[in-house]
Protein backbone atom coordinates (compact mmCIF):
# COMPACT_ATOMS: atom_id res chain seq x y z
CA UNK A 1 0.00 0.00 0.00
CA UNK A 2 1.26 3.43 -0.91
CA UNK A 3 -0.44 6.45 0.59
CA UNK A 4 0.49 9.85 -0.76
CA UNK A 5 -0.91 12.84 1.04
CA UNK A 6 -0.77 16.33 -0.47
CA UNK A 7 2.82 16.28 -1.65
CA UNK A 8 4.42 19.25 -3.36
CA UNK A 9 7.84 19.89 -4.80
CA UNK A 10 9.29 23.17 -5.95
CA UNK A 11 12.53 23.80 -7.83
CA UNK A 12 13.20 27.48 -7.36
CA UNK A 13 10.13 29.26 -8.67
CA UNK A 14 8.95 26.23 -10.64
CA UNK A 15 6.29 24.04 -9.08
CA UNK A 16 7.02 20.54 -10.31
CA UNK A 17 4.43 18.73 -8.20
CA UNK A 18 1.44 20.58 -6.78
CA UNK A 19 -0.49 19.03 -3.88
CA UNK A 20 -0.92 15.53 -5.27
CA UNK A 21 -2.77 12.95 -3.17
CA UNK A 22 -3.60 9.36 -4.05
CA UNK A 23 -3.18 5.84 -2.81
CA UNK A 24 -2.33 2.60 -4.56
CA UNK A 25 -3.07 -0.88 -3.25
CA UNK A 26 -1.49 -4.25 -3.88
CA UNK A 27 -2.23 -5.76 -7.29
CA UNK A 28 -2.63 -2.45 -9.03
CA UNK A 29 -0.51 -1.39 -11.99
CA UNK A 30 -0.67 2.36 -12.05
CA UNK A 31 0.40 4.22 -15.15
CA UNK A 32 1.53 7.82 -14.90
CA UNK A 33 0.75 9.58 -18.12
CA UNK A 34 1.69 13.09 -19.00
CA UNK A 35 3.74 15.35 -21.20
CA UNK A 36 7.45 15.77 -20.50
CA UNK A 37 7.97 17.99 -17.49
CA UNK A 38 4.54 17.27 -16.04
CA UNK A 39 5.95 16.02 -12.74
CA UNK A 40 5.84 12.26 -13.33
CA UNK A 41 9.50 11.62 -12.61
CA UNK A 42 9.58 14.06 -9.70
CA UNK A 43 6.65 12.24 -8.09
CA UNK A 44 8.45 8.92 -8.56
CA UNK A 45 11.68 10.33 -7.15
CA UNK A 46 9.80 11.41 -4.05
CA UNK A 47 8.18 7.99 -3.59
CA UNK A 48 11.56 6.26 -3.86
CA UNK A 49 13.09 8.64 -1.33
CA UNK A 50 15.54 10.29 -3.71
CA UNK A 51 13.89 13.67 -3.28
CA UNK A 52 12.20 14.73 -0.05
CA UNK A 53 8.80 16.36 -0.63
CA UNK A 54 8.55 20.05 0.34
CA UNK A 55 5.11 19.44 1.82
CA UNK A 56 3.02 16.39 2.52
CA UNK A 57 3.85 12.80 3.39
CA UNK A 58 4.42 9.53 1.56
CA UNK A 59 3.91 6.14 3.19
CA UNK A 60 5.27 3.02 1.51
CA UNK A 61 4.08 -0.24 3.10
CA UNK A 62 3.39 1.69 6.28
CA UNK A 63 6.77 3.43 6.42
CA UNK A 64 7.15 7.17 6.01
CA UNK A 65 9.76 7.89 3.33
CA UNK A 66 11.26 10.76 5.36
CA UNK A 67 11.03 9.36 8.90
CA UNK A 68 11.96 5.72 8.19
CA UNK A 69 13.71 5.94 4.82
CA UNK A 70 15.63 2.65 5.05
CA UNK A 71 12.54 0.55 5.84
CA UNK A 72 10.63 2.21 3.01
CA UNK A 73 13.52 1.75 0.57
CA UNK A 74 13.81 -1.97 1.40
CA UNK A 75 10.30 -2.47 0.03
CA UNK A 76 10.95 -0.62 -3.21
CA UNK A 77 12.56 -1.63 -6.48
CA UNK A 78 13.36 1.35 -8.67
CA UNK A 79 14.26 1.77 -12.29
CA UNK A 80 15.53 5.36 -12.59
CA UNK A 81 14.90 7.40 -15.69
CA UNK A 82 17.74 6.66 -18.10
CA UNK A 83 18.51 3.40 -16.26
CA UNK A 84 21.82 4.55 -14.77
CA UNK A 85 24.14 1.74 -13.61
CA UNK A 86 27.82 1.38 -12.80
CA UNK A 87 29.18 1.22 -16.36
CA UNK A 88 32.59 -0.09 -15.34
CA UNK A 89 31.16 -3.28 -13.80
CA UNK A 90 30.26 -6.51 -15.56
CA UNK A 91 26.58 -7.46 -15.31
CA UNK A 92 27.14 -10.38 -12.94
CA UNK A 93 29.23 -8.33 -10.48
CA UNK A 94 26.79 -5.44 -10.62
CA UNK A 95 23.76 -7.57 -9.77
CA UNK A 96 25.77 -9.36 -7.09
CA UNK A 97 26.67 -5.96 -5.60
CA UNK A 98 23.00 -4.97 -5.51
CA UNK A 99 22.11 -8.31 -3.88
CA UNK A 100 24.76 -7.72 -1.19
CA UNK A 101 23.44 -4.23 -0.47
CA UNK A 102 19.93 -5.68 -0.27
CA UNK A 103 21.14 -8.23 2.32
CA UNK A 104 20.40 -11.25 0.16
CA UNK A 105 22.63 -14.06 1.36
CA UNK A 106 23.88 -17.37 -0.06
CA UNK A 107 20.98 -19.51 -1.36
CA UNK A 108 18.58 -16.60 -1.40
CA UNK A 109 21.06 -14.48 -3.33
CA UNK A 110 21.71 -17.23 -5.85
CA UNK A 111 18.00 -17.77 -6.44
CA UNK A 112 17.36 -14.03 -6.75
CA UNK A 113 20.18 -13.61 -9.26
CA UNK A 114 19.11 -16.63 -11.30
CA UNK A 115 15.52 -15.53 -11.50
CA UNK A 116 16.31 -11.89 -12.38
CA UNK A 117 18.85 -12.96 -15.00
CA UNK A 118 16.42 -15.44 -16.58
CA UNK A 119 13.51 -13.00 -16.48
CA UNK A 120 15.51 -10.32 -18.24
CA UNK A 121 17.32 -12.78 -20.57
CA UNK A 122 20.76 -11.54 -19.53
CA UNK A 123 22.62 -14.88 -19.76
CA UNK A 124 24.57 -13.87 -22.86
CA UNK A 125 25.92 -10.60 -21.47
CA UNK A 126 26.67 -11.66 -17.88
CA UNK A 127 30.40 -11.08 -18.22
CA UNK A 128 30.26 -7.92 -20.31
CA UNK A 129 30.86 -4.47 -18.94
CA UNK A 130 27.59 -2.58 -18.68
CA UNK A 131 28.96 0.45 -20.56
CA UNK A 132 29.59 -1.74 -23.63
CA UNK A 133 25.98 -2.98 -23.80
CA UNK A 134 23.25 -1.76 -26.13
CA UNK A 135 20.56 0.57 -24.81
CA UNK A 136 18.07 -2.27 -24.59
CA UNK A 137 20.40 -4.48 -22.54
CA UNK A 138 21.32 -1.59 -20.24
CA UNK A 139 17.65 -1.11 -19.48
CA UNK A 140 17.18 -4.82 -18.86
CA UNK A 141 20.13 -4.81 -16.45
CA UNK A 142 18.57 -1.89 -14.61
CA UNK A 143 15.22 -3.70 -14.54
CA UNK A 144 16.90 -6.84 -13.21
CA UNK A 145 18.41 -4.67 -10.48
CA UNK A 146 14.93 -3.35 -9.60
CA UNK A 147 13.20 -6.76 -9.35
CA UNK A 148 16.16 -8.57 -7.74
CA UNK A 149 14.92 -8.54 -4.14
CA UNK A 150 11.32 -9.29 -5.13
CA UNK A 151 10.08 -5.95 -3.75
CA UNK A 152 6.50 -5.23 -2.80
CA UNK A 153 6.62 -1.96 -4.69
CA UNK A 154 8.10 -1.42 -8.13
CA UNK A 155 8.63 2.09 -9.45
CA UNK A 156 9.60 2.00 -13.11
CA UNK A 157 10.37 5.29 -14.84
CA UNK A 158 9.79 4.73 -18.56
CA UNK A 159 10.59 1.01 -18.46
CA UNK A 160 10.28 0.39 -22.20
CA UNK A 161 12.04 3.52 -23.44
CA UNK A 162 14.71 2.55 -25.96
CA UNK A 163 13.61 -1.06 -26.35
CA UNK A 164 12.71 -2.66 -29.65
CA UNK A 165 9.16 -3.98 -30.16
CA UNK A 166 10.06 -7.52 -29.05
CA UNK A 167 11.73 -6.32 -25.90
CA UNK A 168 8.83 -3.97 -25.19
CA UNK A 169 6.51 -6.93 -25.43
CA UNK A 170 8.70 -8.94 -23.02
CA UNK A 171 8.88 -6.17 -20.45
CA UNK A 172 5.11 -5.68 -20.58
CA UNK A 173 4.59 -9.41 -20.13
CA UNK A 174 6.92 -9.30 -17.16
CA UNK A 175 5.06 -6.39 -15.57
CA UNK A 176 1.75 -8.20 -16.07
CA UNK A 177 3.13 -11.35 -14.44
CA UNK A 178 4.62 -9.45 -11.54
CA UNK A 179 1.61 -7.46 -10.67
CA UNK A 180 -0.68 -9.81 -8.76
CA UNK A 181 1.10 -9.46 -5.44
CA UNK A 182 2.82 -6.14 -6.00
CA UNK A 183 2.24 -2.49 -6.54
CA UNK A 184 3.68 -1.36 -9.84
CA UNK A 185 3.90 2.28 -10.84
CA UNK A 186 5.17 3.01 -14.33
CA UNK A 187 5.53 6.29 -16.11
CA UNK A 188 5.27 6.57 -19.81
CA UNK A 189 4.28 8.82 -22.61
CA UNK A 190 3.50 5.87 -24.85
CA UNK A 191 -0.25 5.58 -24.63
CA UNK A 192 -0.52 2.02 -25.94
CA UNK A 193 1.48 0.92 -22.93
CA UNK A 194 -1.20 2.14 -20.57
CA UNK A 195 -3.83 0.12 -22.36
CA UNK A 196 -1.51 -2.89 -22.50
CA UNK A 197 -0.37 -3.21 -18.88
CA UNK A 198 -2.06 -0.77 -16.53
CA UNK A 199 -5.09 -1.43 -14.42
CA UNK A 200 -5.29 2.25 -13.56
CA UNK A 201 -4.18 5.35 -15.41
CA UNK A 202 -3.43 8.72 -13.96
CA UNK A 203 -2.87 11.72 -16.18
CA UNK A 204 -0.57 14.31 -14.70
CA UNK A 205 -0.20 17.79 -16.15
CA UNK A 206 1.60 20.80 -14.66
CA UNK A 207 2.14 18.97 -11.39
CA UNK A 208 -1.53 18.12 -10.85
CA UNK A 209 -3.58 14.96 -11.31
CA UNK A 210 -6.10 15.77 -14.03
CA UNK A 211 -7.58 12.30 -14.50
CA UNK A 212 -7.51 9.08 -12.47
CA UNK A 213 -9.41 6.07 -13.71
CA UNK A 214 -9.09 2.78 -15.57
CA UNK A 215 -7.71 3.06 -19.10
CA UNK A 216 -11.02 1.78 -20.47
CA UNK A 217 -13.01 4.30 -18.53
CA UNK A 218 -10.79 7.16 -19.71
CA UNK A 219 -11.23 5.98 -23.26
CA UNK A 220 -14.99 5.67 -22.83
CA UNK A 221 -15.27 9.24 -21.56
CA UNK A 222 -13.28 10.49 -24.48
CA UNK A 223 -15.37 8.45 -26.89
CA UNK A 224 -18.58 9.92 -25.59
CA UNK A 225 -17.35 13.47 -25.38
CA UNK A 226 -15.26 14.06 -28.43
CA UNK A 227 -15.10 11.03 -30.64
CA UNK A 228 -18.51 9.48 -30.97
CA UNK A 229 -17.42 7.57 -34.04
CA UNK A 230 -14.85 5.53 -32.07
CA UNK A 231 -15.49 1.90 -31.26
CA UNK A 232 -15.13 0.78 -27.68
CA UNK A 233 -12.47 -1.89 -28.08
CA UNK A 234 -9.96 0.29 -29.86
CA UNK A 235 -8.96 2.51 -27.01
CA UNK A 236 -5.73 3.95 -28.35
CA UNK A 237 -7.10 6.83 -30.45
CA UNK A 238 -9.53 7.61 -27.66
CA UNK A 239 -6.72 7.71 -25.07
CA UNK A 240 -4.77 9.94 -27.39
CA UNK A 241 -7.67 12.31 -27.56
CA UNK A 242 -8.25 12.43 -23.80
CA UNK A 243 -4.52 12.91 -23.24
CA UNK A 244 -4.41 15.89 -25.61
CA UNK A 245 -7.55 17.49 -24.20
CA UNK A 246 -6.51 17.20 -20.59
CA UNK A 247 -2.89 18.24 -20.97
CA UNK A 248 -3.14 20.83 -23.73
CA UNK A 249 -3.34 23.78 -21.35
CA UNK A 250 -0.12 22.86 -19.57
CA UNK A 251 1.93 22.76 -22.74
CA UNK A 252 1.77 26.47 -23.43
CA UNK B 1 22.79 8.75 11.74
CA UNK B 2 23.86 5.18 12.37
CA UNK B 3 26.70 3.46 10.54
CA UNK B 4 25.81 0.12 9.01
CA UNK B 5 29.13 -1.66 8.68
CA UNK B 6 27.85 -4.30 6.26
CA UNK B 7 26.48 -1.74 3.79
CA UNK B 8 29.67 0.27 4.17
CA UNK B 9 31.69 -2.88 3.52
CA UNK B 10 29.77 -3.65 0.33
CA UNK B 11 30.34 -0.11 -0.96
CA UNK B 12 34.00 -0.31 0.06
CA UNK B 13 34.57 -3.55 -1.87
CA UNK B 14 32.83 -2.25 -4.99
CA UNK B 15 34.74 1.02 -4.96
CA UNK B 16 38.09 -0.58 -4.26
CA UNK B 17 37.75 -3.10 -7.08
CA UNK B 18 36.50 -0.33 -9.39
CA UNK B 19 39.99 1.19 -9.30
CA UNK B 20 41.36 -1.95 -10.90
CA UNK B 21 38.56 -2.32 -13.44
CA UNK B 22 40.03 0.58 -15.39
CA UNK B 23 43.67 1.52 -16.08
CA UNK B 24 43.29 4.25 -13.44
CA UNK B 25 44.89 2.24 -10.63
CA UNK B 26 47.91 1.17 -12.64
CA UNK B 27 48.51 4.59 -14.14
CA UNK B 28 48.18 6.25 -10.77
CA UNK B 29 50.50 3.87 -8.94
CA UNK B 30 53.07 4.08 -11.73
CA UNK B 31 53.06 7.89 -11.79
CA UNK B 32 53.21 8.02 -8.02
CA UNK B 33 56.22 5.71 -7.89
CA UNK B 34 58.05 7.44 -10.74
CA UNK B 35 57.46 10.94 -9.38
CA UNK B 36 58.35 10.06 -5.81
CA UNK B 37 61.63 8.51 -7.02
CA UNK B 38 62.42 11.50 -9.24
CA UNK B 39 61.78 13.88 -6.36
CA UNK B 40 63.84 11.83 -3.95
CA UNK B 41 66.86 11.16 -6.13
CA UNK B 42 67.12 14.24 -8.37
CA UNK B 43 65.44 17.12 -6.61
CA UNK B 44 66.09 15.82 -3.12
CA UNK B 45 69.69 14.81 -3.70
CA UNK B 46 69.30 11.47 -1.96
CA UNK B 47 72.86 10.29 -2.70
CA UNK B 48 74.54 13.65 -2.21
CA UNK B 49 73.23 13.87 1.34
CA UNK B 50 74.99 10.59 2.18
CA UNK B 51 72.53 9.96 4.96
CA UNK B 52 70.65 6.71 5.44
CA UNK B 53 67.17 8.14 5.87
CA UNK B 54 64.09 8.87 3.80
CA UNK B 55 63.68 12.54 4.76
CA UNK B 56 64.05 13.70 1.16
CA UNK B 57 61.43 11.18 0.08
CA UNK B 58 58.85 12.24 2.66
CA UNK B 59 59.50 15.97 2.31
CA UNK B 60 58.06 15.93 -1.18
CA UNK B 61 54.92 14.03 -0.26
CA UNK B 62 52.71 17.08 0.44
CA UNK B 63 53.53 18.41 -3.04
CA UNK B 64 53.03 15.06 -4.68
CA UNK B 65 49.67 14.60 -2.98
CA UNK B 66 48.63 18.10 -3.95
CA UNK B 67 48.16 16.94 -7.55
CA UNK B 68 47.78 13.19 -7.30
CA UNK B 69 45.20 12.86 -4.53
CA UNK B 70 42.67 15.20 -6.20
CA UNK B 71 43.02 13.01 -9.28
CA UNK B 72 41.65 10.11 -7.22
CA UNK B 73 39.04 12.03 -5.27
CA UNK B 74 37.58 14.06 -8.13
CA UNK B 75 35.50 11.18 -9.43
CA UNK B 76 34.12 10.01 -6.07
CA UNK B 77 30.83 11.91 -6.26
CA UNK B 78 31.06 14.04 -9.41
CA UNK B 79 31.01 10.90 -11.54
CA UNK B 80 27.96 9.51 -9.71
CA UNK B 81 26.18 12.78 -10.27
CA UNK B 82 26.91 13.12 -13.96
CA UNK B 83 26.11 9.47 -14.72
CA UNK B 84 22.94 9.50 -12.61
CA UNK B 85 24.14 6.58 -10.46
CA UNK B 86 23.70 8.82 -7.43
CA UNK B 87 19.95 8.32 -7.83
CA UNK B 88 20.41 4.57 -7.62
CA UNK B 89 22.74 4.87 -4.65
CA UNK B 90 20.36 7.17 -2.78
CA UNK B 91 17.37 4.90 -3.32
CA UNK B 92 19.15 1.77 -2.08
CA UNK B 93 18.56 0.98 1.60
CA UNK B 94 21.79 2.54 2.86
CA UNK B 95 22.46 5.85 4.57
CA UNK B 96 24.50 8.59 2.97
CA UNK B 97 27.07 8.19 5.72
CA UNK B 98 27.57 4.52 4.74
CA UNK B 99 28.14 5.55 1.15
CA UNK B 100 30.48 8.43 2.02
CA UNK B 101 32.55 6.30 4.41
CA UNK B 102 32.66 3.30 2.08
CA UNK B 103 33.87 5.42 -0.81
CA UNK B 104 36.35 7.37 1.27
CA UNK B 105 37.85 4.30 2.91
CA UNK B 106 38.24 2.58 -0.46
CA UNK B 107 40.09 5.60 -1.85
CA UNK B 108 42.20 5.84 1.29
CA UNK B 109 43.07 2.15 1.16
CA UNK B 110 44.04 2.60 -2.47
CA UNK B 111 46.36 5.49 -1.53
CA UNK B 112 47.78 3.29 1.20
CA UNK B 113 48.56 0.64 -1.39
CA UNK B 114 50.39 3.17 -3.56
CA UNK B 115 52.39 4.33 -0.53
CA UNK B 116 53.26 0.78 0.51
CA UNK B 117 54.50 0.06 -3.01
CA UNK B 118 57.34 2.53 -2.45
CA UNK B 119 58.96 -0.14 -0.27
CA UNK B 120 61.94 -0.61 -2.64
CA UNK B 121 63.16 2.78 -1.42
CA UNK B 122 63.02 1.56 2.13
CA UNK B 123 64.95 -1.56 1.15
CA UNK B 124 67.48 0.68 -0.62
CA UNK B 125 68.27 2.78 2.45
CA UNK B 126 68.53 -0.33 4.57
CA UNK B 127 70.96 -1.77 2.06
CA UNK B 128 73.03 1.39 1.89
CA UNK B 129 73.17 2.12 5.58
CA UNK B 130 71.48 1.65 8.92
CA UNK B 131 68.53 4.01 9.09
CA UNK B 132 66.22 4.33 12.08
CA UNK B 133 63.32 2.21 10.85
CA UNK B 134 61.05 3.45 13.61
CA UNK B 135 61.29 6.94 12.17
CA UNK B 136 60.54 5.63 8.71
CA UNK B 137 57.45 3.72 9.84
CA UNK B 138 56.18 6.78 11.73
CA UNK B 139 56.73 8.90 8.64
CA UNK B 140 54.88 6.41 6.46
CA UNK B 141 51.96 6.47 8.87
CA UNK B 142 51.96 10.29 8.94
CA UNK B 143 52.11 10.43 5.18
CA UNK B 144 49.11 8.10 4.87
CA UNK B 145 47.16 10.22 7.38
CA UNK B 146 47.96 13.32 5.36
CA UNK B 147 46.80 11.59 2.18
CA UNK B 148 43.54 10.83 4.02
CA UNK B 149 43.05 14.51 4.86
CA UNK B 150 43.65 15.51 1.24
CA UNK B 151 41.18 12.83 0.16
CA UNK B 152 38.51 13.97 2.61
CA UNK B 153 38.78 17.50 1.24
CA UNK B 154 38.59 16.08 -2.29
CA UNK B 155 35.55 14.00 -1.35
CA UNK B 156 33.71 17.14 -0.26
CA UNK B 157 34.74 19.14 -3.34
CA UNK B 158 33.64 16.26 -5.56
CA UNK B 159 30.20 16.26 -3.91
CA UNK B 160 29.86 19.96 -4.73
CA UNK B 161 30.02 19.58 -8.48
CA UNK B 162 28.92 17.46 -11.39
CA UNK B 163 32.16 18.19 -13.19
CA UNK B 164 35.26 16.20 -12.31
CA UNK B 165 37.48 18.98 -13.65
CA UNK B 166 35.93 21.53 -11.31
CA UNK B 167 36.22 19.06 -8.44
CA UNK B 168 39.91 18.58 -9.24
CA UNK B 169 40.68 22.30 -9.38
CA UNK B 170 38.71 23.10 -6.22
CA UNK B 171 40.49 20.33 -4.34
CA UNK B 172 43.95 21.50 -5.45
CA UNK B 173 43.14 25.07 -4.42
CA UNK B 174 41.77 24.15 -0.99
CA UNK B 175 44.60 21.69 -0.28
CA UNK B 176 47.14 24.26 -1.42
CA UNK B 177 45.67 26.77 1.03
CA UNK B 178 45.95 24.25 3.84
CA UNK B 179 49.59 23.62 2.95
CA UNK B 180 50.40 27.32 2.66
CA UNK B 181 48.88 28.25 6.00
CA UNK B 182 52.15 27.43 7.71
CA UNK B 183 54.21 29.60 5.36
CA UNK B 184 55.20 33.25 5.90
CA UNK B 185 53.38 34.04 2.64
CA UNK B 186 50.06 33.57 4.41
CA UNK B 187 51.16 34.29 7.95
CA UNK B 188 52.63 37.67 6.98
CA UNK B 189 49.17 38.81 6.01
CA UNK B 190 48.18 38.48 9.63
CA UNK B 191 51.32 39.45 11.54
CA UNK B 192 51.30 42.91 13.02
CA UNK B 193 47.57 43.26 13.47
CA UNK B 194 46.15 39.88 14.39
CA UNK B 195 46.61 38.50 17.90
CA UNK B 196 49.30 35.85 18.13
CA UNK B 197 46.76 33.27 19.20
CA UNK B 198 45.09 33.63 15.79
CA UNK B 199 48.46 33.32 14.07
CA UNK B 200 49.16 30.12 15.97
CA UNK B 201 45.71 28.81 15.13
CA UNK B 202 46.23 29.45 11.40
CA UNK B 203 49.69 27.92 11.42
CA UNK B 204 48.27 25.03 13.43
CA UNK B 205 45.79 24.23 10.66
CA UNK B 206 48.52 23.76 8.09
CA UNK B 207 49.24 20.33 6.70
CA UNK B 208 52.89 21.19 6.51
CA UNK B 209 53.38 22.18 10.13
CA UNK B 210 52.02 18.84 11.22
CA UNK B 211 53.75 16.81 8.57
CA UNK B 212 57.19 18.29 9.25
CA UNK B 213 57.29 16.80 12.72
CA UNK B 214 55.80 13.52 11.56
CA UNK B 215 58.29 13.16 8.72
CA UNK B 216 61.09 13.50 11.23
CA UNK B 217 59.60 10.54 13.02
CA UNK B 218 58.00 12.46 15.88
CA UNK B 219 54.62 10.79 15.91
CA UNK B 220 52.73 12.80 18.46
CA UNK B 221 49.13 12.15 19.41
CA UNK B 222 48.56 15.81 18.63
CA UNK B 223 49.41 15.41 14.93
CA UNK B 224 47.49 12.16 14.57
CA UNK B 225 44.44 13.81 16.14
CA UNK B 226 44.81 16.78 13.80
CA UNK B 227 44.65 14.58 10.72
CA UNK B 228 41.75 12.51 12.03
CA UNK B 229 39.86 15.69 12.90
CA UNK B 230 40.43 17.01 9.39
CA UNK B 231 39.10 13.76 7.93
CA UNK B 232 36.01 13.68 10.16
CA UNK B 233 35.16 17.35 9.56
CA UNK B 234 35.48 17.14 5.77
CA UNK B 235 33.54 13.88 5.55
CA UNK B 236 30.77 15.36 7.68
CA UNK B 237 30.77 18.31 5.28
CA UNK B 238 30.44 15.84 2.39
CA UNK B 239 27.35 14.23 3.94
CA UNK B 240 25.91 17.71 4.49
CA UNK B 241 26.59 18.80 0.90
CA UNK B 242 24.98 15.61 -0.46
CA UNK B 243 21.89 16.13 1.66
CA UNK B 244 21.48 19.77 0.75
CA UNK B 245 22.04 19.20 -2.96
CA UNK B 246 19.29 16.59 -3.03
CA UNK B 247 16.58 19.23 -2.75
Amino acid sequence: MIVIDKISKHFGSITAVDMISFSVSTGEVLGFLGPNGAGKSTTMKMITGYLPPDHGTIQVCGFDTVDSPLEAKRNIGYLPEGAASYGDMVVQDYLSFIADIRHLKKEKKKRALDSAITNMALEKVLWQKIETLSKGFKRRVALAQAILHDPKVLILDEPTDGLDPNQKYQVRELIRNLSTDKIVIISTHILEEVGAVCSRAMIIAAGKVVADSTPDELARQATQAALPQQHGHDILPALNEVFRTLTAGSMQ
Amino acid sequence: MKICTSAMGVIFRREFSAYFATPLAYVFVLIFLVLSSVFTFYLGGFYERSQADLTTFFNFHPWLYLFLVPAISMRLWAEERSSGVIELLTTLPITQLDAVLGKFLAAWAFCGLAIVLTFPLWITVNYLGAPDNGIIIAAYWGSWLMAGSFLAIGCCMSALSKSQVIAFILTVVVCFLFILMGFPLVLDLFTGWAPSILLDAIAGLSFLTHFQSVSRGVLSLHDTLYYFTMIVVWLAATVYVLQVSQD
